[in-house]
């Protein structure tokens, strides 16, 4: 594999620098390096950061191809500066056994545009009554460590202790879709002053509250680590900001669209603001934004829920949950929370990418940009302004709330162990 | 006026006053030997119902066949959609039928917003119900029969509902006439009160231009007129309140809770009524309780909206149906 220099790129935000890539890894990290024969990427100005890591995405396959494969999925992460993406079990069949998830590692080594790890279900079909072979899909070639029954929540409470105590023996996580069913059955959207006008099913704060205030206390209860899905509440904050303080093991993810968008957007009734959990308040979104500056919540999450046009086009009702992220993640949190002056850009490279790996054990990623570390790597033009035009995704989806909204920044360049991904903004 | 009637919060007290007023001439309408106008010959309009309600359905039927418009029924079930088919489709061909006004009623709130903004249709788009949302012509024919019997159907002409004190009791969380009726009484300058046990008013409820009493007894002397809003037996179920029994006590209307009222008060009700839940027989059938009035009133409503939205312009208004019947 051939050399490739990036020059005057600001590392982590800081001062210029260079980057040799020799093969898969970084040779050198300096000012003013030559190599014969390299291929060199100006890029003054722009901002050089370790490959980002998802730690929660729907790549939907197998099962809902119509709406994202392994491979289109990979290739929206990939143009969205993702190195890896950590897939969800919710597939048909459910991603429960060794097969499945050795199925979703196989793919994801097929398409080389980011790596994927696959995500085990906690319980059999998301039952939440039978664990899943936990060992199994750890000991299989995929080495699963995050389980998760996302889209659903463990409610039960013996189910969920079990599961927290069981992973201990291979050093596993339970990543916590919080949702009390009974307090969100027929839910629509945040409960509370827009809920109360518009007439649509409440899905109230108390009922993520409540289950991550009872997992937090069962995590520590049993010695286990604990990792909760897109926080989405203020409350959600303090809690786990009171769990971190008695030094138990939780940790918490915030999804981009979280920290931007509010449930006044449900006004229109337009679905495609239509996302589990719901839109919050303007309280909750300063609120998430805070914690996420201040190490409360560990890191960004896109929650890329890709969903076919015909089930968005429809009444609020009919409409399926979710929005796709991986695209536009990273200019979502370079504005809300980069160019607010929450973060700097070694912040962000904290939040997308060396706390998502260690939360998720993942080897080889969320890793220094040093010389003998491998070269997964990301360019971003901090300075770029633009609309977004889902038309232009790489994602077999659309289902994006912010089209025609200008967001700030561009990833130019995606490199995968030294192979580039995405040149100039597009997928190579 | 608007171009379409989704929600009656987009009312301003002089497009309400309009309505009102334009209704009277249609009320007169229906005084006459031939009960037809022909101010929409030529318009069609589809009644497009994804949920069962022919009360709704047959009022909307009248007031569209009184003003001499086609009139097409659209009932989903038994219909493609029952199939499968998606709310767009439905939509796209009712526009390819060249619809001008379409009616509906849907089960999801939101439903008509989105058939209106989405850019399926041309045509006026009128909520005929939507989820727990909005009923805006059961409220404007609310609105409609308090000002017949509180300020008078001659002498309320161009006035609003300034100063009465209206009391809505019952199922306000799921009740779609309840919001609309908040809005359009608060824009027509009456004053509301929603009564209900806690359970049954939503959480944000704080935010609306309205008190909230958990006591039917402490309101009924102050309340010009008195709401009652049908309560379903299911509600129990999902434990919004005890029993039937529980309920009729503190929160239904009996013969002597009425007596508490003033004398000039009215009872109403959008129906359907449960008797012995929210309402005795004995008040639904006293001369107090204007139910079968609101009925009639909501041919007159909904041929005022139509012939708004579809006919007329703000201007030619006032003597216009009766005009149009003379010259023709």
């Amino acid at each position: 594999m051939s050399k490739i220099i990036i020059r005057g790129a600001r590392i982590l935000g800081g001062e210029p620098g260079d980057v040799l890539i020799d093969g898969e890894t970084i040779a050198e990290v300096g000012t003013g390096i030559e190599a014969e024969g390299a291929t060199v990427i100006e890029a003054e100005g722009q901002i050089l950061l370790p490959g980002l890591v998802d730690l929660h995405t729907h790549l939907r396959e197998p099962g809902r191809e119509d709406s994202e494969t392994v491979l289109t999925g990979t290739k929206a992460a990939a143009v969205g500066g993702f190195t890896a993406v950590h897939a969800m079990a919710n597939t048909f069949p459910v991603a429960d056994t060794a097969g499945v998830v050795e199925q979703v590692w196989r793919l994801g080594k097929e398409s080389g545009y980011c790596d994927v790890q696959p995500v085990g279900a906690v319980t059999v079909g998301l039952e939440g009554k039978q664990l899943a072979e936990l060992g199994a899909m750890h000991d299989s070639a995929a080495g699963v460590k995050v389980f998760s029954d996302d889209g659903k929540c463990v409610d039960d409470a013996v189910i969920m202790r079990r599961a927290l105590e069981y992973v201990k023996a291979f050093d596993g996580v339970v990543a916590q879709h919080a949702q009390e069913p009974r307090l969100t059955e027929g839910a629509q959207m945040n409960e509370g002053i827009v809920s109360a006008e518009l007439g649509l099913g409440g899905w109230p704060a108390v009922a993520e509250e409540s289950i991550i205030a009872r997992d937090v206390l069962l995590a520590a209860h049993v010695g286990s680590r604990v990792h909760i899905c897109h926080l989405s509440t203020a409350g959600s904050v303090e809690i786990v900001r009171w769990a971190k303080s008695k030094g138990w093991n939780v940790t918490a993810e915030v999804t981009p669209h979280h920290l931007l968008l509010t449930d006044e957007l449900v006004r229109t009734y337009n679905p495609v603001y239509k996302v589990n959990p719901p839109l919050r308040t303007e309280a909750d979104v300063l609120a998430l934004r805070e914690a996420l500056a201040d190490g409360t919540i560990d890191c960004v999450a896109t929650d890329h829920a890709p969903h076919p046009h015909e089930d968005k086009d429809c009444e609020w009702a009919a409409a399926a949950m979710g929005m796709v992220g991986l695209e536009t993640a990273l200019s979502v949190v370079q504005q809300t929370m980069v160019d607010t002056g929450l973060i700097d850009w070694a912040g962000v490279a904290d939040r997308m990418s060396f706390r998502p790996a260690a939360i998720g054990r993942l080897e080889g990623h969320g890793r220094p940009v040093s010389a003998g570390e491998p070269a997964n790597l990301t360019l971003v033009d901090p300075a770029y302004r633009g609309a977004v035009d889902p038309a232009g995704f790489a994602s077999r989806s659309r289902n994006t709330p912010y089209e025609g909204r200008e967001l700030p920044g561009r990833v130019t360049h995606t490199f995968l162990r030294g192979r580039a991904t995405v040149v100039d903004g597009k997928l190579a | 006026m608007k171009r379409h009637l989704i929600s009656a919060a987009d009312l301003t007290r002089d497009d309400a006053v309009l309505i009102l007023d334009t209704a009277e001439e249609m009320a007169r309408v229906a005084d006459r030997p031939i009960k037809k106008l022909p101010t929409l010959r030529g318009r069609t309009v589809v009644n497009l119902f994804f949920e069962d309600s022919t009360r709704t359905r047959i009022s909307f039927e009248a007031a569209a066949k009184r003003l001499s418009a086609d009139v097409i029924n659209f009932s989903a079930k038994g219909s493609s959609v029952s199939k499968g088919e998606s709310l767009k489709d439905t939509a796209l061909t009712l526009e390819a039928m060249g619809a001008d006004a379409v009616v509906i009623r849907h089960g999801a709130s939101g439903a008509p917003y989105r058939l209106a903004t989405s850019g399926w249709i041309d045509g006026a788009v009128v909520n005929a119900g939507d989820g727990t949302h909005e009923h805006p012509t059961q409220a404007l024919l609310d609105a409609f029969t308090m000002r017949r019997r509180l300020v008078g159907a001659d002498t309320g002409l161009g006035r609003d509902l300034d100063g009465r004190r209206i009391t809505i009791v019952g199922d306000i969380l799921h009740s779609r006439v309840a919001r609309s009726n908040v809005h359009l009484l608060t824009t027509l300058g009456a004053h509301v009160t929603l009564v209900a046990p806690p359970t049954l008013v939503p959480v944000g409820v704080e935010k609306w231009p309205c008190d909230v009493s958990y006591s039917l007894d402490d309101v009924l002397a102050k309340s010009d007129a008195v709401m009652m809003l049908r309560v379903q037996r299911e509600r129990m179920n999902a434990a919004y309140f005890p029993t039937e029994r529980e309920y009729s006590r503190r929160y239904g209307l009996d013969g002597e809770r009425m007596a508490k009222m003033p004398e000039h008060a009215i009872v109403m009700h959008p129906g359907p009524m449960v008797r012995g839940m929210e309402i005795t027989a004995e008040v639904a059938d006293s001369d107090r309780c204007t139910v079968v009035e609101q009925v009639a009133n909501g041919v007159s409503i909904r041929m005022a909206v139509l012939y708004l939205l579809l006919g007329g312009s703000d201007t030619a208004l006032s003597a216009a149906p009766a005009r149009t019947e003379e010259n023709k």
